[in-house]
């Protein structure tokens, strides 16, 4: 089991016969990805990757029976792929592009009202279940199955999470790259909601950043409502306030924005918080062996 | 991207929003100029920097005569201001705005954000105006009120007869406070903004008569828009930033200075950050934040080298690339490559992971070059501080 993906998800790849979403395609196929085909406006009908190629996600989805989509379309038009994945039936749409505008996003998050599609993203890594489906940017090399269900705003620090746990043999169930935008399709709450549902995912690794509220939300709705320990981490103890540190969405408008107010929330609140960015990998070993749970 | 006051002043216009009539001088002469020209008696001289504080840092100054405007240019113009907000070095005043003095009767706070939790455009208002919302959310919180925005139906006329009244103001003032929250809405969402904000917007006296007019107004625009903003584009004043900064961003990094001694070169924004951190949880203190970004080429490497190594403080080189859509052996060719060509003196750690990185490591290794390299994040951290406390 897993979350949002699995080895019986369809995927398709909007934007498929572009470099990013060819390389990503092959790689995820590479590991067992259940890829069946792609969209790019004007090349219908013809093939590429040996799959077949069509004008719009409604006539890829009739005709493979699509229900996930890597929209690796530029910017500019990517909120607009997005709306067209959701009004064709795609069930989960994963978005990698870093810089769609945040007015667009405003009208897409507006757009979703009432159609119970899953957003990953923007400006996010993607999504892998190991060994079954990837819609992303990752390497997925780093990727060993396991039971630690992992979400993060970043996409490199998650890498660097995953490795630290894989150095002491944990691997994952799922991870899910939110994305470093100021408006996430999905947050860390709807994330947390799944992992806690799935029966595969034991322990659920929180990967956060300053800037805006998520965190301590997420944070909040953990300790009511999860039975499985949670061990959160905050980038950007060092970052100056008022300045955009990298990602459109890491930037200390407030007091609460900062890392370690957002850190001392965490832990007040019950949580597990790996304090050093270097020690992600052991404070989830630890959790585990408090709550009795065995590595994978 | 941020805007002049001045720039706020003339988009505010073109929307029908009331600002004072005024113009922007470059000289003392043109604005004892200005002055004449929209007559009066007394005038007020504003130093066009972005950073805010301006009042308390003596860059506005309510002045009673032409020659008293012509001083206050003077003095103004050429001269670094320092505010609470430009750090201790200042900015550079190249040019002034001047207003006639306006008889206010008080003043209130309106600004348009994106809202983070509701994801859409909220409407903040509160009678205390003049002063930094933060102090006013942090003082007395009831005074603030917010009505977020449908975007599919707009900002509606009731929404702004709500906040008017939240706010106190009422009878003759309410269409005018109407009138004037749709257009900033209007604004907002035309030109891309992520920001707007109108402080303060004041009651002034005309003769008889009550009017609503904007004193002052701050815009941020969303960089990512500014492909189909062409107008705002042109907005953009270079000198307010960092020049490091902006190299950097015609290079595709994205560089922030910082006030530490270990340079450090990261792709990703998360890990650059947490780079940073565990910089100073070994003690030491990062001189800039700077992520390479995805699908970093030996040439954006080398730039990234260079722009660190501009900063004097710099006494060793962090470099940390964990690589998904990367290839370390590209990074580690950079590498190479900067050494070469820009005489590295500074020690550089680094730390390689993820995509091709056997092949990178192994082209370190045969370069010649002394790299220190490091397995992990921690470790690179550690080595990285030990070599600037010696």
């Amino acid at each position: 089991m897993s979350i949002f993906v699995n080895k019986n998800s369809k995927v398709i790849f909007q934007g498929f016969t572009g470099e990013h979403a060819s390389f990503h395609a092959q790689d995820a196929m590479g590991i067992g990805t259940n890829v069946v085909g792609g969209v790019t406006p004007g090349k219908g009908g013809t093939t590429h990757l040996g799959l077949p190629v069509f004008d719009t996600v409604a006539e890829a989805v009739a005709a493979t029976g699509a229900d996930v989509s890597g929209v690796f379309v530029p910017p500019p038009f990517n909120a607009d792929a997005l709306m067209e994945a959701i009004d064709a039936g795609i069930k989960v749409a994963v978005t990698i592009a870093d810089g769609i505008p945040i007015h667009d996003m405003v009208r897409l998050q507006r757009y979703r009202i009432g159609r119970d599609a899953i957003l990953i993203g923007p400006n996010s890594p993607g999504i892998i279940t190991p060994g079954e489906c990837k819609v992303g940017i990752m390497p997925s090399q780093i990727y060993k199955g396991g039971n630690i269900g992992i979400v993060s705003r970043s996409g490199t620090l998650n890498y660097e999470a995953t490795e630290q746990m894989s150095a002491l043999g944990l691997g994952i169930s799922t991870s899910v790259g939110i994305g470093g935008d100021p408006i996430n399709g999905t947050d860390f709450v709807t994330v947390l909601q799944a992992f806690e549902a799935d029966p595969e995912t034991e322990i659920v690794v929180m990967i956060g950043e300053i800037g805006g509220p998520q965190e301590v939300a997420a944070a909040r709705w953990a300790s009511k409502h999860m039975a499985k320990p949670v061990v959160g981490f905050v980038a950007g103890i060092s970052a100056p306030s008022g300045r955009r540190m990298g990602h459109a969405g890491a930037i200390i408008a407030s007091e609460s924005d900062t890392a370690s107010a957002k850190m001392d929330t965490m832990e007040a609140l019950g949580l597990y918080v790996a304090r050093n960015p270097a020690h992600i990998g052991q404070t989830v070993l630890r959790a585990m062996r408090e709550h009795g749970i065995k590595p994978i | 991207m941020n805007i002049h006051e001045y720039q706020a002043k003339e988009l505010l216009k073109a929307y029908g929003i009331p600002v004072p009539v005024g113009g922007v001088a470059y000289s003392d002469r043109q604005a004892a100029q200005i002055a004449e020209d929209i007559g009066g008696s007394s005038w007020v001289v504003k130093a066009q920097i972005h950073a805010g504080g301006r009042g308390k840092a003596g860059g506005v100054k309510l002045v009673h005569s032409i020659d008293e405007v012509k001083k206050a240019a003077d003095a103004m113009i050429g001269s670094h201001l320092v505010t609470q907000q430009t750090g201790p070095e200042g900015s550079l005043v190249y040019r002034v705005w001047v207003e006639p003095a306006s008889h206010i009767n008080k003043e209130f706070y309106l600004g348009l954000v994106i809202d983070r939790a509701t994801q859409r455009i909220t409407v903040v208002a509160s009678s205390e105006g003049g002063m930094d919302i933060e102090e006013v959310a942090k003082a007395s919180p009831e005074k603030i009120v917010r009505e977020v925005v449908d975007p599919a139906i707009g900002l509606r006329d009731f929404q702004c007869r709500k906040i008017a009244t939240a706010i106190g103001l009422k009878g003759r003032l309410m269409p005018q406070a109407v009138k004037l929250m749709k257009s900033l809405y209007r604004c907002m969402r035309d030109k891309d903004a992520l920001q707007a904000e109108i402080n303060p917007l004041a009651i002034v006296r005309v003769g008889e008569e009550e009017k609503l007019l904007v004193l002052d107004a701050k815009f941020n625009f969303d960089d990512n828009a500014l492909y189909r903003q062409r107008g705002i584009t042109d907005l953009r004043d270079l000198a307010e930033e960092d020049p490091k900064e902006v190299e950097a961003s015609g290079h595709g990094l994205n560089y922030i200075a910082l006030d530490g001694n270990i340079g450090c070169i990261v792709n990703g924004a998360g890990l650059a950050m947490a780079s940073l951190d565990a910089i100073t949880l070994h003690g030491g203190r990062p001189a800039n934040f700077l992520d390479v970004g995805g699908g970093a080429s030996p040439e954006k490497v080398t730039n990234a080298c260079r722009i660190v190594l501009q900063d004097p403080n710099v006494k060793a080189i962090l470099v940390n690339i964990f690589a998904g859509i990367n290839r370390c052996d590209w990074i580690a060719l950079g590498l190479i490559q900067a050494c070469n060509n820009l005489n590295i003196k500074v020690p550089l750690v680094v730390r390689l992971a993820g995509t091709n990185v056997t092949e990178g490591r192994k082209i370190l290794a045969e370069s010649g070059i002394a790299f220190i390299t490091a397995e992990n994040l921690d470790a690179a951290a550690a080595k990285a501080v030990q070599i600037v406390q010696g």
